[in-house]
């Protein structure tokens, strides 16, 4: 790379003029691009994984009732007569569950925001390894394509939810080593995104920009990016193992004399089931944080920008954050109490599990604390961002009791697991990823999003999904299972619960329309938005303050800036304006090491 | 191509040039990934009630009698060797030797097929006598992970092949940076000899 660099240094920024077309936006290597990429192609995951689960809501609420014209999308196979089957429900169920996490949430979250923010942020010309990143994306590419393929194999996807427990997993169809191939597709780029990132954060810091003078973004990145790196090889190496089960014939998860369908299983056995939980829970822990820490991030962001105040507890924050990184490794079994562990290993994941909710809640303290005080200006990032944090603080708070064996006897496999987990990442997570959709689009295009329609999507989305969400904690401690395909129909303990399964249908299909204002938003602004200046939020830090909006192709900056102090010099007493840029070289002279 | 800083220098303060770290960050990687693999070892031998167990009707008590040990023992000592010439082919570049760097190069690759073709026979023989993957837990963790060792190998001959083929021309161009990839094609394969120093005693061994 720096042998090219080195022959073209002459030639300055202006080489993407001369780059043909495939090379701009195709097989781009420019961070920008590859963030957009990621941006557009885990966008369409989200929604794709909505209508999946749109289509579940309906099986629920009107069990082998057929729903119509989606039938003909999916052919008389998978939904005979328009009806959606329980075989097909499971595929619904495992490939919603894996499509938000992996190709939604994590490559929107990271590879999108991160790839695009970071290096503006950290005022370098691009990523330390812009060719891996570019292999990063493409990996991803190929392994959503896999999956969404898996569809229309033999047997339909992958059913055995998204965790892919054996013995179901090792003996299912064809779509669940389509699943497989596709995870192994999809660690690869993560662990081509984490070992870029970091490397990114270590060595191509502006001069001056020393670590404590960095944005809590980056610091989310740069603690999400080691999560990643590594708590997602072990999942590989489960991946394998299944992979090895299902094609080589082997035993990894399979115990000795299992009997499937009145038959016994030809195998060596000597497998254990547990085995696979245990691997995948060691990824799946800190994979939730992976999807929770870039939201915290974008939420600091705006706002320390709205209530121009710096952030309460800025120290507090990122200590908090690198004690969490650490913790989400060793909290894993609290996924499976009802393994039946013995109380010893039980009371220790008990305990640490305790422990990490301590530094969650001094990070959203700390965001509550930032608002005291401040004159907040709500615009619509804004709103996304106070709309983040009851909604995260209700996700965590129900988790609490997850945590706790005793009560998670009684919870686990309901819908309040269900109804945790999604207040953590639906109103939590998506509703920070809009904002930050919302806030950096002026940077990328140049133009505001329209603030009328920022705000029906604001309140219909988060009253939506409070209407989704809520009614999940009222049937999971009724005992509701998860998994069932016609929500509980069948059980006569349920009945006074289940009229909430038609709730949820109304809000979630709600929810979907809700989300058309804002993508008429995104394609409108880019033509019709309000044209801004380079800093139209009067932000400090670097990628407003040093790159004109949007910024030069490739290369950033006009000229690596130089910074001079904090991330968030807001309102400083005897200042003129109401913020200092970071790279603005009043008052202190510059510092080039850190300690 | 934008001009990335410190893709060949050393940054002052945080002493590395980027691929360095990152090759670093890649390794701690495999460590978990290989981790991963021999906890999976672990928690499979803890639960069996005998190792290596039934196999084919006849019962091991000792993996040495499954797996050949001398044949395991001369593949160590062929990767251990070859991480030598290793050090040797960067040294040589250091000391602005390209043709020292050539001929120890070459000697690292051709232990490498050494090792792969030493191991091709070894599979041969237990796939000869039906001693596969599906006839034994032992025999699966077995072939796994020596199975994702040999995946590395392959990987290390391709970068360390293209190192010394069109790779090399870089040491016309850009001599210091050619000189740090050859520094990280070593981290990665020393990487790869360490995996089976650990694979070898704890398979063939225990």
């Amino acid at each position: 790379m720096a042998s090219s660099a080195e022959e073209k240094t002459a030639h300055g920024h202006d080489d993407h003029h001369h780059e043909p077309f495939w090379r701009k936006y195709i097989f781009s290597t420019d961070h920008k691009m590859i963030g957009l990429q990621y941006g557009f192609t885990s966008l369409v995951f989200l929604l794709f994984g909505f209508s999946l689960v749109a289509m579940m809501r309906w099986s629920m609420a009107f069990p082998d009732t057929p729903l119509p014209l989606v039938g003909l999308i999916f052919g008389e196979d998978l939904m005979p007569g328009g009806i959606i089957p329980p075989e097909f429900y499971n595929q619904l169920g495992a490939m919603h569950g894996t499509i938000m996490v992996f190709l939604g949430i994590v490559p929107l979250a990271v590879g999108a925001f991160g790839n695009y923010v970071v290096p503006l942020q950290i005022g370098a010309p691009d990523m330390a390894f812009p060719k891996l990143n570019m292999a990063s994306y493409w990996c991803f590419f190929v392994g959503g394509v896999v999956m969404l393929a898996s569809f229309w194999v033999p047997g339909g996807a992958a059913k055995a939810g998204w965790t892919s427990y054996p013995p179901l997993a090792d003996i299912e169809t064809t779509g669940q080593t389509m699943w497989l191939i596709g995870m192994i597709f999809l660690i690869t780029s993560s662990l081509l995104g984490a070992v870029n990132f970091l490397t990114t954060i270590i060595q191509l810091r502006a001069p001056g920009l020393t670590w404590m003078r960095l944005p809590f973004f980056v610091w989310v990145q740069f603690v999400t990016s080691f999560l990643l790196l590594l708590a997602f090889p072990p999942l590989e190496a489960a991946g394998v193992l299944q992979l090895m089960d299902r094609l080589a014939g082997t035993s990894f998860f399979l115990p000795s004399g299992l009997v499937v369908s009145g038959e016994l299983l030809t195998v060596s056995g000597g497998g254990s089931p547990l085995l696979w939980q245990h691997l995948f829970w060691f990824l799946a822990h800190p994979e939730v944080y992976v999807l929770i820490l870039p939201a915290l991030g974008i939420v600091a962001e705006i706002i320390a920008n709205n209530t121009r105040k710096p952030l309460w507890g800025l120290k507090s924050m990122i200590y908090s954050l690198f004690f969490l990184g650490f913790m989400s490794f060793i909290v894993w079994a609290h996924h499976m109490f009802i393994t039946g562990m013995g109380t010893t290993i039980s009371t220790f994941f008990q305990i640490t599990t305790m422990i990490i909710s301590i530094p969650s809640v001094i990070i959203l303290s700390c965001l509550f604390l930032s608002l005291w005080g401040g004159s907040i200006r709500f615009t619509t990032p804004m709103l996304f961002a106070l709309g983040f944090l009851p909604m995260f603080g209700i996700g965590g708070l129900t988790g609490l009791p997850l945590g706790l064996a005793p009560t998670d006897i009684h919870l686990h496999d309901t819908y309040y697991v269900i109804g945790h987990f999604h207040y953590v990442v639906a109103p939590g997570t998506i509703l920070a990823l809009f904002a930050g959709i919302y806030f950096w689009y002026p940077k990328i295009t140049g133009r505001k999003m329209n603030d009328l329609l920022g705000k029906i999507h604001f309140w219909g989305t988060i009253i939506c999904m409070n209407g989704v969400f809520m009614p999940m904690f009222i049937q999971g401690m009724a005992g509701v299972n998860r998994r069932l395909y016609d929500g509980g129909a069948t059980y006569e303990s349920f009945q006074h619960v289940l009229h909430w399964n038609d709730t949820m249908l109304w809000f979630a299909w709600a929810l979907g329309v809700f989300q058309i204002p804002f993508i008429i938003n995104v394609f409108l602004s880019i033509k019709k938005g309000k044209e801004v200046d380079a800093n139209p939020w009067e932000s400090t830090t670097l990628e407003w303050t040093a790159a004109p909006s949007p910024p030069v192709g490739h290369g950033n900056f006009p000229e690596i800036p130089t910074v001079y102090r904090g991330a968030y010099e807001y309102s400083v007493p005897g200042s003129d304006a109401d913020f200092i840029p970071q790279n603005d070289p009043e008052q202190k002279e510059p510092v080039m090491e850190d300690k | 191509m934008v001009d990335i800083p410190y893709t060949s220098k050393v940054r002052p303060d945080t002493g590395v040039y980027n691929a360095k770290i990152g090759v670093w960050l890649f390794l701690a990687s495999e460590v978990m990934l290989f981790g991963g693999l021999f906890s999976a070892y672990i928690f499979l031998r803890i639960g069996a009630p005998e190792w290596p167990g039934m196999i084919q009707g006849t019962m091991y008590t000792s993996a040495a009698d499954v797996l050949n040990v001398p044949i395991g023992m001369f593949n160590t000592f062929v990767l251990i060797a070859s991480s030598v010439t290793m050090v040797m082919s960067w040294a040589k570049l250091m000391m602005k030797d390209f043709k020292g760097f050539r001929v120890q190069m070459s000697l690292t690759i051709l232990l490498s097929f050494v090792f792969l073709v030493v191991k091709a026979f070894e599979y041969g023989d237990k796939f000869a006598h039906g001693y596969l993957p599906a006839e034994s837990t032992f025999l699966a963790i077995y072939f796994t992970m020596t199975g994702l060792h040999a995946l590395h190998v392959i990987g290390g001959i391709i970068v360390n092949g293209y190192l010394l083929g069109p790779g090399s021309k870089m040491w016309k161009t850009n001599p210091e940076q050619f000189t740090n990839r050859i520094e990280i094609a070593g981290l990665y394969w020393h990487f790869v000899d360490l995996v089976w120093i650990f694979l070898f005693p704890t398979i063939y061994l225990l």
